[in-house]
């Protein structure tokens, strides 16, 4: 069929709604994730992004391992499949050799925190143009609940089954806070899939990051939560809630530094940024 | 081109770029330290890149992802550094990746990382052992090339003396057959085109939901079978009549060719015998070698790792003896008392003595 509308016949088929909602990077809607999990919609709104900066057909994704892995045969993104925790160096060698293609990460808060937290800071560090997308659902999702690095105080994981106690298991890291007054980073935000507000800004975030690394600006990194009932033991239905209320409590929401600069809290209070409203 | 005085890290570095290497990631460490200044001095005139990494586990990182956008890429260390890399080093075989991988290691004790692994799954590298400098430049031509040809690792085992002896060599490209052109590597334009590749060391296709490991690690077994088959690669001398003879490789195996030859030069009747490849063991030329000797003498400088692969060559058609041992340096380098012509030449007589005798 041709694209032009032809008014001399009558329409081959009566009028209907043939709008496709699939982004251009992703070859189906259809997963094997849980259901309520937050990590199709954070790849969705990474896909959309990346059409939205113009590369859909200029862009590497590295893959870390973890749920997410599942979703990258429904990617329509030429990939390469890293091994846990080592994808940002994986990145690194790949943006060197090709300056002009767009390279992301895809890495979970075990992969990204626990795993391979040497690599991320080194990586931001050197001012890599690279993007790392990290998905934080405060546990390790594919081996079934456990406690990863960003797992806040009182959590209940399948190893902290009282949760998570300072004195017992450490402090949780804040990834924005760690990375974002590193040199080399030039973008770094956190945003969240748990409303509708959430995953427009979190698009926007992303596309900032996209952004700053095509401009050769260096290293941007965006954090997405994502809910996982499964692994945090509650009703599919009471996932958003819970990580608006605990998840956030402790990884709060907005734009840690953009251009370089380096926001104050007080400037972009967690749950305050209203700038990001497209 | 004419000959020139330098080091075999300077000659390999120069070998490797006009072998097409533009990318090199590495971390210092002696008796290698000296490949990656050599690296970092000369890739970046010819358009290529060196890293210099945080950490061995990110040198092998960055040559995964170079080499996976189709580019030829290599890392390197000392045993220790290997040792780090190994679960990268073991995926990426899987992955089918043609990386080229340098232990300049201290003294010959990685024997067995270099041809067993320390990784995980079933999987198997090249491994080139040369014997002097000269053939370090041939090796690291061949070993692009082979890595490319198989879309395997392949590495280079050389050592402190390979390393750092200076000889006057001159880097001529060699001349190897032409490879077909590169048809799995990822550089973004297929992203949209619903056609993607997914670069992975599982069997993963975009498009197709799970995965089938059985049907993928078997055909990476064939594919390393036919490796087995015909990669194997041997040098030797003076076996015919032989009544020992003496088995080594790289730099210890330039000790024994010496002695084997100032022996037969007064008549003595010693054979010598050198895997040029550890992997794949050149086992069937090694048993015709070996035929009809009264011992096979094992020179390496470990506490005793290639004398299996002896063994399993040799199936008992002579008995097989260690006639090298653990030398080293102060510094651990594995510069030892034992690289010495007159010792060696010791060594073997000492077998030549005992002949059939004692097992
Ligand atoms: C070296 C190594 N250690 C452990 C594992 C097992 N493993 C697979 S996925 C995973 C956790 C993934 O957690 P995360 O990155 O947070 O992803 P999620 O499943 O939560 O999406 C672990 C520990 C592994 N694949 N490799
Ligand atoms: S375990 Fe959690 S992260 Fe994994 S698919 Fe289920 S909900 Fe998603
Ligand atoms: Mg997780």
């Amino acid at each position: 069929m041709s694209d032009t509308i032809r008014t001399d016949a009558p329409p081959e088929a009566a009028a209907r709604r043939t709008g496709e909602f699939l982004p251009k990077l992703q070859l189906t809607g259809d997963h094997d994730l849980c259901p309520g999990c937050g990590e199709p919609l954070a790849v969705r709104t990474l896909l959309e992004a990346i059409t939205d900066v113009g590369m859909t057909h200029q862009c590497v994704g590295v893959i870390g391992i973890g749920c997410y892995t599942a979703l990258t045969s429904n990617m329509n993104v030429d990939l390469i499949q890293a091994l846990h925790g080592r994808a940002p160096s994986l990145a690194t060698g790949a943006k060197r050799m090709r300056p002009d293609t767009l390279f992301f990460t895809l890495q979970g808060d075990g992969d990204m925190a626990s795993e391979g937290l040497q690599e991320v800071i080194h990586t931001a560090a050197r001012g890599e143009n690279v993007t790392c997308i990290l998905i934080n659902n405060g546990v390790f999702g594919e081996t079934g609940g456990h406690m990863t690095a960003t797992t806040v105080l009182g959590q209940r994981t399948k190893n902290s089954i009282e949760g998570r106690d300072a004195d017992y298991h450490g402090y949780p890291i804040d990834m924005m806070a760690m990375l974002a007054p590193l040199g080399g980073t030039a973008y770094a935000a956190r945003g969240t899939v748990h409303d509708a507000k959430g995953v427009a800004r979190t698009r926007r975030m992303v596309r900032r990051a996209f952004e700053t690394q095509l401009r050769g600006d260096g290293f941007s990194i965006v954090e997405i939560l994502t809910m996982c009932p499964t692994g945090w033991f509650i009703p599919t239905a009471e996932g958003p809630g819970y990580l608006d209320e605990v998840l956030r409590s402790v990884h709060g929401t907005g734009e840690w530094k953009r251009d370089g600069e380096l926001l104050t809290q007080a400037a972009v209070p967690p749950g305050d940024d209203e700038d990001l409203l497209a | 081109m004419t000959r020139r005085l330098m080091e075999g890290s300077e000659a390999m570095a120069e070998a490797a770029i006009a072998a097409g290497c533009r990318f090199f990631a590495g971390y210092p460490m002696t008796p290698f330290t000296e490949l990656l200044e050599h690296f970092a001095a000369k890739l970046p005139d010819e358009g290529g890149t060196c890293v210099n990494a945080e950490s061995e586990l990110e040198a092998v990182g960055m040559a995964w992802g170079a080499c996976a956008t189709g580019f030829r890429a290599a890392t390197g260390s000392t045993g220790q550094g290997l040792s780090l890399m190994q679960e990268s080093l073991s995926e990426m075989t899987r992955a089918e990746l043609p990386l080229v991988v340098f232990n300049m290691s201290r003294g010959q004790s990685d024997y067995f990382q270099a041809t067993r692994g320390g990784g995980h799954g079933d999987y198997r590298h090249l491994v080139l052992a040369p014997i002097d400098v000269t053939e370090a430049i041939e090796h690291v031509q061949t070993a692009f090339h082979l890595a490319e040809k198989w879309r395997n690792p392949v590495l280079i085992y050389g050592d402190y003396l390979l390393a750092h002896t200076a000889e006057a060599v001159e880097v001529a490209p060699l001349e190897l057959d032409q490879l077909p052109e590169t048809d799995w590597a990822v550089d973004g334009t297929r992203s949209g085109t619903g056609n993607p590749r997914n670069v992975n060391s599982i069997g993963m296709i975009p498009g197709i939901k799970g995965i089938d490991p059985e049907t993928f690690w078997k055909r990476l077994q064939a594919k390393h079978d036919a490796i087995a088959e015909s990669e194997a690669r041997f040098e030797s001398e003076s076996t015919e009549d032989a009544e020992v003879l003496v088995v080594a490789f790289g730099s210890m195996a330039r000790f024994a060719r010496h002695v084997v030859r100032e022996l037969r030069g007064e008549g003595i009747r010693v054979g010598y015998f050198r895997p040029v490849t550890l992997w794949p063991f050149p086992s069937d030329a090694l048993r015709a070698a070996a035929e009809g000797v009264q011992r096979v003498a094992v020179l390496e400088q470990n506490a005793g790792q290639m004398i299996d692969d002896v063994r399993l060559s040799v199936l008992g058609a002579a008995p097989v003896s260690a006639i090298g041992g653990i030398s080293s340096d102060e510094a651990g380098f594995g510069v030892g008392p034992l690289l010495d012509v007159d010792r060696i030449r010791g060594r073997v007589e000492a077998a030549l003595e005992t002949g059939g005798g004692e097992r």
